[in-house]
């Protein structure tokens, strides 16, 4: 635990029933940084971040922001900005109001001008001024959540807590509004914990993606180590795609596809194991005398993704650029050997 | 799309029909008060509405009623309301038990009811006060199945869990939840719960007459037995006055309710 850390979740247990939601999660964040937390429905990164809006209650466990124990403060007092998965823009309320409500509510009664002008700030902050007297079932879905981040920032939260917000929306708004959520986060610098199951938005827009599972940290890294050095074998198969290809391993590393590449950290280290390839990690060369062939291939757009079938049966997908993927259609013998990049070695069986 | 003729056709017998269906009577009822009923009356007479303002206790009856009528209003928004919200809210385990509670007025006939409370509203006239107004406390319970009903439609068609937690995180006690997010949103079912609750009210008959109380709905009654006419007058001028309150309920017209497309 870093003492420097602007948010601390120390060691946080909650139970449903028999069922373990949080099992002694433990993460820091630096002020200004977004983490995102990923993983598969159920795994508890809602419950660990209900918690921290203080919206859910905790068996065990300490919730430190900007060196206060905010553990058993009521919601209403925590200062956090949140942006739910389901609309959440009070209905009544236009645009505006919804975004001047927390204000509104503040201890220090905040002037109607200067609400006003810190209203109009953030509706232009989401591209939303001219909506600001519609109310919410004038908005599409994207545009509601644009005004719910901008209800969420105008009180100046401690911490922004987004629950999955982009996942009611179709694929091009969710990929505007994930970027646009980005920026706002890094012009205001405001501490951000993102909460989705989506790998893809995860990696894009965080820091660092926290991958969780039964109620673990798994790992906790920026994306390009998380993706590129997996500790274990469920963040490696869990974030993005992996060929496992059996091989023999010894002294650190394993041979595979007739070479041998070294194995990272967490990977099985003698015997029988299975790697866990990445398709970027596999080169494929045509050649009349290689020792596979292309089943299908897939195009991608600036990418092409094969899919091969090795001279043993074993099938394997690789992912290459699309210009040398030029020529490589069903039924083409291929030559496939891997790169030299570490890669994670579970155990076999 | 323009619609066919046969189904425009349709759509308007059946508008005609239930059109027909409520304004008969109600012409049925103009007709009648309007009928001579004395030797000196010739031809159609306005005698029976000239004479509702000479009514003894028909005024104070109708003030009355509209007084319990208010109480019961007040409980319904102070009371019924916020503990639908906190049920549906907190208690969810509660809420099968809260609606069998809620339907016993409906199951129990109004006579069991009064012969249970009659000892009640004994002691309640000895000790605190005779007015019919102590009725509101009967009523607030005899309303409770058409307006939770309604209460209950109306907040399971929104998402309040996460309306309340977006007000709490934002900063907002479980008062401010309540009586400023969720019960404007559920306007129109606290709306339609509370019309249907004066409804009663004024129309309750049975435990006012047997307490024997002296409300707007007893007092028509006492009149019909001295003169038909009058007393059909005033049901009639009761039921436009319903409907002018009904008519005067400020709504708001939302006009424009177009679906903006996403700007990048």
């Amino acid at each position: 635990m870093s003492s420097s850390a602007y948010v601390q979740l120390v060691d946080l247990v909650k139970h449903f029933g028999k069922v373990k939601a949080l099992d002694g999660l433990t993460i820091d964040i630096a002020e200004g940084e977004l983490v995102a937390l990923l993983g598969p429905s159920g795994c508890g990164k809602t419950t660990a971040l209900r918690a921290l809006a203080g919206l859910q209650g905790l068996d065990r466990g300490q919730m430190i922001v900007d060196g206060k124990d905010v553990t058993f403060h009521n919601a209403n007092k925590r200062g956090m900005g949140m942006v739910f998965q389901a609309y959440s823009l009070f209905p009544h309320m236009t645009a505006r109001e919804n975004v001047e409500y927390g204000l509104k509510l503040r201890a220090n009664k905040i002037a109607a001008d200067n609400r006003k002008a810190r209203s109009g700030e953030l509706l232009d902050l989401v591209g939303l001024s001219s909506h600001a007297n519609h109310y919410p079932y004038q908005l599409s879905g994207g545009q509601q959540q644009r005004i719910a981040l901008a209800r969420a920032l105008a009180i100046s939260p401690k911490v922004l807590l987004l629950d999955e917000p982009l996942s009611a929306l179709d694929a091009k708004v969710r990929t505007q509004l994930r970027e646009e959520i980005r920026r706002i986060q890094v012009e205001l610098g405001t501490t951000t914990l993102f909460v989705t199951h989506d790998q893809e938005e995860a990696l894009s827009i965080a820091d660092r993606v926290g991958v969780m599972r039964n109620g673990v940290l798994e790992q906790i890294a920026a994306p390009a180590e998380l993706y590129d050095r997996p500790r274990t074998a469920f963040v490696a198969e869990f974030v993005g795609l992996t060929n496992p290809i059996a091989g023999k391993v010894s002294g650190g590393t394993i041979e595979i596809l007739g070479g041998v590449v070294k194995t990272l950290p967490g990977s099985v280290t003698s015997g029988d194991g299975i790697a866990l390839v990445r398709p970027e990690s596999i080169d494929v060369v045509a050649s009349k005398s290689g020792n596979a062939t292309v089943f299908s291939a897939s195009f991608l757009g600036a990418t092409c993704r094969l899919s091969i079938s090795l001279n043993d049966g074993t099938r394997v997908t690789a992912q290459l650029p699309s210009p040398e993927a030029a020529g490589l259609g069903a039924g083409a013998p291929v030559k496939v050997s891997l790169l030299d990049l570490p890669v994670f070695v579970k155990a076999a069986g | 799309m323009k619609q066919s003729m046969g189904v425009r056709l349709w759509r308007w017998t059946i508008i005609s029909f239930v059109a027909l269906y409520l304004l008969v009577p109600l012409y049925a009822m103009f007709d009648f008060s309007t009928k001579p009923f004395g030797f000196a009356d010739k031809g159609r007479t306005f005698r029976a509405w000239t004479m509702i303002a000479s009514q003894p206790d028909l005024l104070a009856a109708i003030s009355r009623s509209l007084i319990t009528a208010a109480i019961v209003m007040a409980l319904i928004l102070f009371m019924i309301v916020p503990t639908a919200i906190w049920v549906h809210l907190k208690l969810p385990g509660l809420r099968r038990p809260f609606e069998l509670l809620c339907l016993l007025p409906l199951a129990i006939p109004a006579i069991v009811i009064v012969v249970g409370i009659a000892p009640l509203y004994r002691w309640i006239s000895i000790n605190i006060s005779e007015s019919p107004i102590t009725l509101a406390g009967v009523y607030s319970m005899l309303i409770l199945p058409y307006t939770y009903r309604s209460l209950s439609a109306a907040l399971d068609a929104v998402d309040i869990h996460t309306l309340a937690e977006a007000a709490t995180t934002l900063g907002a006690s479980i008062s401010r939840v309540i009586f400023g997010i969720i019960m404007p949103t559920i306007k129109t079912g606290i709306v339609n719960g509370s019309f249907i609750a004066i409804a009663l009210v004024l129309g309750e008959y049975t435990i006012s007459n047997i307490l024997n109380f002296k409300t707007f709905q007893v007092v028509i009654a006492q009149i019909g037995r001295q003169n038909g006419n009058v007393a059909v007058a005033v049901s009639l001028a009761s039921l436009l006055f319903v409907i002018f309150l009904l008519l005067i309920i400020p709504t708001k017209k939302r006009q424009g309710a177009v679906l903006d497309v996403d700007v990048a």
